[in-house]
Formats: C-alpha cells, sequence, structure tokens
C-alpha cells in the first residue's frame, strides 16, 4: 500500500495586514506549521502502512520554508519527501496548484492512495483534492471520517453526508480527502525526530517536473485574486436592554416582525 | 442551441436534489443567477440531475428560463465521476459563460471535477458574487485566511467562470408563478456507467430530524455550555423551534457532541434565517460560517464578547438562566 499525502504549509497564526490603496494582502500570518487536516491525512497513511506495509511519500507544494513542514512529516514517519518549488509557482490557484501537484505524483510514481486534507485553513477551498483526483484520472471521495477496509483493490469507507455518514466503497488507486474525525494524529518519536534531522527532502523544479510555467503561478491560473479586504461586521446589532424577562419579550417581539415565529 | 458568437453566454445553475426534491439552496442561486444574467443580458438555466424531480416549476417561478432535466446516469450512487462527466459534455456543448453551484457536500466534491477537466478557475464557497459592469467579469467574494479577510476573484479567460456557494448565503427573491419557461429533457448518451465509488449505506446517526445546512433555525452552543450533559439545555430549544442543533469546536474537540455538528471554518457553513449561539465567543473561524445568517441571537455573559458584534440581536446572561425561559416562552407561543 503507497500511499501519497499532500500536504501545505500554512501560517499558524494570522497577523493580516492589507495595502489599502491596492488591496493586496502584505502579510498574511507567522509560527507556520502544516495544515490540521494534512497531519490527520499523514496519521491515517501512517496507519495504513503499519496494517498493511508499502511506504508513505509526502508531497507538497510551496517555497522552500516548506521543506521544514516535509521535515516534519518525516519525524512523524513518513518514509520520503518532496518539496514542488520554484519561483514560477507563486501565486497558482486550485487549479495549477493542482496541476503541479499531479505531476509530482505522477513522478513519484502510481501510487494505491492519494490522501489530501478536507481544506487548508488559508486558501479554505477543499478543491486540491478533487481537482487532482480528475487530472490523476482517478475515483474521488470527499471528507472521510472512517476508513473501514481496505481489500483487494478497492477501499470501504466512511465520509460526512448531510444526514450523518455514508459508507462508501472506492476502488483503487484513488483519491480521498479526510476531516479530523478520522483519527488523532501521533506526536514524534525521539528516533523519528533523530531520523528527521538527517533526511533529504528531494526538491523538484518545473523544468524538473515538466511543467509549462506559463500555465502556473499568478499569470497563468485560471483565478485571480483582484483584491482582499476586511470583512465587514454588521451594524445591525443591539444588545437587548432592561430585565432578562423584559428582553425575551422584545426578542419574540423581533422574531415575529421578521416573521420567524 | 444555436450560438450566436457575439452572445455573452448563458447564466448556469446546478440545482442540488435530494430524495427527488429540489433542494433549498437552489432557489438562492437562481434569484442571483438572475440577477448576473440581467446584468449581463442574457439567459439563465437550471441544470438538474435526477430521475422524477419534484419542484422543477418552483426554478422557473424563481427566475430560470429554462431548466434542463438531466437523467442522473447512476441513480443509486448519484456518482459524482458520472454527473461531472455529463456536466463537462453539456458544457462543451452550450458553453454558459457563468455556473454556479452549492457548496454543499456533493457540489464542492463534484465541482471541482468538472473545473479540473474544462481547465478553469473555481471560487469556493462564495458568499458575495457580482458583475463587473465594466469588465463583465464575474466578481466572486470568499472568505479566507480563517475568516479573518475576504479575498475577491475574478476568472479573466477561462469559461465558464465557475463558483460554488455557501449554502443559503444568497437569499431566495419572490417566486412568480405566472412566469414561463422551458424543461429541457437530457438523456446522456447511454454509455456504460462505470462507477469507481459504490454507496453501501446510509448512517443516519445525527441524531435529529433537521439538516444543518437546510435549516430555517439552527440553535449552537460553545464551551459555555460547561460540559457534554448541558447541550440537553440547548437541545431543548432547539426541539420546541424545530432548529438543527450546532456547535462550537471545542465542544467536538472535548467529546460533547459528533463532529458532524461543529460549524465553522473546519466544520460545516451555515446561513438560517435564525441563528442562536449560546456561550459562545465568536472566534473568526466559528463567525465566518454563520455570519450569513439572516438574524443572529447570541446569548454570552460576556459583554465584550465578539459574537455581540455579528449579532443582530443580543442578551448578556448566563446562559442557563437565558435559554430554558427562551424555550419556556416558545412552546407557550407555539402552543
Ligand atoms: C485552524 C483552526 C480551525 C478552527 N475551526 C473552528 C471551527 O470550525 N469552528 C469553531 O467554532 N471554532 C474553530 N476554531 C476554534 C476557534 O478559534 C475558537 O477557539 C472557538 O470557536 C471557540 O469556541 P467557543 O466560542 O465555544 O469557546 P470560547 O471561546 O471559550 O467561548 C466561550 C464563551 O462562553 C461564554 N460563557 C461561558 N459560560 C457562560 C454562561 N453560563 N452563560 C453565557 N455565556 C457563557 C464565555 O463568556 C465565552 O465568551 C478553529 C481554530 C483553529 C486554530
Ligand atoms: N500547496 C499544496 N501542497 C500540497 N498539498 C496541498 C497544497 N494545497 C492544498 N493541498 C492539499 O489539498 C487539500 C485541500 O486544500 P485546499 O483546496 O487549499 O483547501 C489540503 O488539505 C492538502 O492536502
Amino acid at each position: 500500500m503507497n500511499v501519497v499525502v499532500c500536504l501545505k504549509q500554512v501560517p499558524g497564526k494570522f497577523k493580516i495586514e492589507i495595502d489599502p490603496q491596492t488591496g493586496t494582502l502584505v502579510k498574511g500570518g507567522t509560527d507556520n506549521m502544516i495544515n490540521p487536516f494534512d497531519m490527520n491525512a499523514l496519521e491515517e497513511a501512517m496507519r495504513l502502512k503499519e496494517k498493511h506495509g508499502g511506504k508513505v511519500s509526502a508531497i507538497s507544494m510551496g517555497p522552500s520554508e516548506a521543506k521544514e513542514s516535509l521535515r516534519e512529516a518525516i519525524a512523524l514517519g513518513a518514509d520520503e519527501a518532496v518539496l514542488l518549488c520554484d519561483p514560477a509557482f507563486d501565486g497558482s490557484d486550485t487549479w495549477a496548484t493542482s496541476h503541479i501537484l499531479s505531476l509530482g505524483i505522477r513522478k513519484l510514481g502510481q501510487p494505491d492512495m492519494v490522501i489530501c486534507g478536507r481544506q487548508t485553513i488559508d486558501g479554505e477551498t477543499g478543491q486540491v483534492g478533487p481537482e487532482l483526483a480528475e487530472m490523476l484520472g482517478l475515483p474521488f471521495v470527499s471528507c472521510v471520517s472512517r476508513i473501514e477496509e481496505v481489500a483487494e483493490g478497492h477501499v470501504k469507507m466512511q465520509r460526512m453526508a448531510e444526514e450523518g455518514h455514508h459508507v462508501v466503497e472506492m476502488q483503487l488507486p484513488g483519491v480521498i480527502s479526510v476531516v479530523k474525525e478520522i483519527n488523532v494524529p501521533r506526536l514524534p518519536s525521539l528516533r523519528g525526530l533523530m531520523q528527521s534531522k538527517k533526511a533529504s527532502i528531494t526538491v523538484w523544479n518545473a523544468r524538473e517536473l515538466g511543467v509549462d510555467v506559463a500555465m502556473v503561478g499568478s499569470k497563468g491560473s485560471p483565478g485571480r485574486l483582484v483584491k482582499v479586504s476586511r470583512p465587514q461586521r454588521s451594524t445591525r446589532q443591539e444588545l437587548l436592554q432592561g430585565s432578562l424577562e423584559s428582553q425575551v419579550e422584545q426578542l419574540i417581539g423581533k422574531l415575529r416582525e421578521a416573521k420567524i415565529l | 442551441m444555436v450560438m450566436k458568437s457575439n452572445s455573452p453566454g448563458e447564466v448556469w445553475i446546478l440545482a442540488e436534489q435530494a430524495d427527488g426534491m429540489i433542494r433549498g439552496t437552489a432557489h438562492g442561486l437562481i434569484s442571483k443567477g438572475r440577477q448576473l444574467a440581467d446584468d449581463l443580458g442574457t439567459k439563465v438555466s437550471a441544470l438538474c440531475f435526477g430521475h422524477d424531480v419534484a419542484g422543477v416549476e418552483g426554478l422557473i417561478a424563481c427566475g430560470a428560463d429554462r431548466v434542463y432535466l438531466v437523467d442522473d446516469p447512476d441513480p443509486v450512487n448519484h456518482d459524482e465521476e458520472s454527473c461531472a462527466r455529463e456536466l463537462v459534455a453539456l458544457i462543451r456543448h452550450h458553453q454558459p459563460a457563468i455556473l454556479l453551484a452549492s457548496a454543499s457536500l456533493w457540489g464542492s466534491s463534484l465541482i471541482p471535477r468538472v473545473a479540473a477537466a474544462l481547465e478553469t478557475g473555481l471560487a469556493a464557497n462564495c458568499t458575495a458574487l457580482e458583475i463587473d459592469l465594466e469588465s463583465k467579469l464575474l466578481m466572486q467574494t470568499r472568505s479566507a485566511l480563517g475568516g479573518n479577510v475576504l479575498a475577491t476573484m475574478e476568472c479573466p479567460e477561462k469559461r465558464p467562470q465557475m463558483a460554488t456557494v455557501r449554502p443559503y448565503a444568497f437569499k431566495r427573491g419572490a417566486a412568480d408563478q405566472s412566469r414561463q419557461g422551458e424543461i429541457v429533457r437530457v438523456d446522456p448518451e447511454k454509455q456504460p456507467v462505470t462507477s469507481r465509488t459504490r454507496l453501501l449505506n446510509v448512517i443516519n446517526d445525527l441524531d435529529q430530524k433537521v439538516k444543518l445546512e437546510e435549516a430555517d433555525i439552527v440553535v449552537c452552543g460553545g464551551r459555555g455550555l460547561g460540559k457534554a450533559e448541558n447541550f440537553n439545555v440547548i437541545a431543548e430549544l432547539a426541539k420546541v423551534l424545530g432548529a438543527a442543533l450546532g456547535s462550537s469546536r471545542p465542544p467536538v474537540d472535548d467529546g460533547w457532541i459528533a463532529y458532524s455538528h461543529q460549524i465553522g471554518q473546519t466544520g460545516r457553513s451555515v446561513a438560517p434565517r435564525l441563528y442562536i449561539a449560546c456561550g459562545i465567543s465568536g472566534a473568526p473561524q466559528h463567525v465566518a460560517a454563520m455570519q450569513t445568517s439572516e438574524i443572529i441571537l447570541a446569548i454570552n455573559e460576556a459583554p465584550q464578547a465578539p459574537i455581540f458584534e455579528v449579532a443582530t440581536y443580543g442578551i448578556v446572561g448566563d446562559l442557563f438562566k437565558v435559554v430554558p425561559m427562551l424555550t419556556a416562552r416558545f412552546r407557550e407561543l407555539r402552543g
């Protein structure tokens, strides 16, 4: 069972600075860490390996600082780690990100399973998993909360659904995205930490991946960021006054007016 | 359909169905689509995958000019891959300018496949959409960076311009039952369906009748509840109101309630008519996923809690006093 885990380095703290003139983001955050859902993805990959053998490869597209997150993945037990890194990748939208990742995964060799997080906490799109699946020509199941059984050529699992959960079976190879309900990620072992210090992180640039740089980065991506702004807080807020009893009555009046009651 | 070369291309809406009924999310999408199409001088078509779907006329009443009823290639699974393949073929053929879908679990999983196949951009979970009258491009606004910023995106060259929309972020406009529209049945070429995913079982473990995303009223509890058993206090209120039950993250992390109830950046998004936040401080990660609710009622004992900044109405007080009072009064009113 060879599993590729897609993980992204994200800010652990958001410190937002926006240039009010241009509407561009000057600063997004600090204290980089592995995207929380991707920690669940890595943990699940480790559990699959412990049960079924094979290896776990961690892959990330990002700046060279993302090596630190890949090193952490090795400390947690990943067998190899690859960073897809090129100045031409800067500003890639989800289509371009998925395109780059799909070339990286192909170059690693066909895995049995690709595991993504449900979404990143900075981009917050949840699109990379399904876009990647399409580009790799593989089936996809989102929001997996439990892997029940892995058998010859397929996997049975539970995914989040509107009414609770669905039990689904997916042919392998395939791509899944996971929610945090699936597991509690382990802490790195002392041995893992030692190993990760010496481990070498493979870095592939656009040329090595065969990426057409006209199709990625901020210029080549189909989607473009026009501006960023701070969310407006509503101006309608009203603290109700008086005794609790009277506040409740005022509220009921308001809800009647709005035809909610 | 014959397309004039200078026609701007239509606005398309994916109208989701569940159990043979058009889902409520579709109406707000149509109303928004109507507005965008009017700005562009074009038509609105709704697409629905299903067999005998009820509520199609409602889409026309809300502003659709045409409804494509696409026979579901795999009605049992409602398989994303085969629906995506069908959608891609229809889009290639008709070349709409814009495609909108709900960022439901199904939409969020299916639509990116479609965007990837068409090599176009996709803005996720949008809360505002408008046409830039100069460029005629769709401006897609969404929350990012943990609810701390709003990002506006555009897709200048590739078509269609695609967006998923936070469920219920757009309100349904007035329905006009006399509006005329066309219903077109599309029978996909009968390719053998080769689903690589299969639905084996549905587990209804949410332990509530009302689905969170569909609910008119959501009662949500936070760390202020103090312990698992105290969820009963707000569950009682939810029951009286016929509301769905939500939670902020800490109660989920502490195992008081299942993750499927979590509302927030890393949980579900809701925009009900009434959202009641009980013992929730109002962190950006929580607020981002509920702030488009029509009315927000916050109950919190700390007057400086940030939840009061987004609340329509706030009651400063102990939730263990306020909530039972509300429950009792609503029970009286509802008889
Ligand atoms: C990557 C990431 C993702 C996250 N995703 C989510 C998410 O999806 N959803 C989410 O909710 N959070 C999320 N969070 C957590 C978020 O930052 C907050 O920590 C969380 O929302 C706080 O929950 P709370 O308001 O219930 O608890 P608290 O912040 O502890 O607030 C409890 C409130 O209850 C009030 N209170 C206490 N007792 C009473 C009483 N008796 N009566 C009335 N009021 C009382 C207090 O005044 C306080 O304001 C995320 C955080 C991170 C870093
Ligand atoms: N730059 C990246 N490198 C590696 N994996 C990524 C990257 N961006 C997104 N992913 C994966 O795709 C998932 C969804 O991300 P997103 O679409 O950005 O919300 C994440 O949880 C990761 O598993």
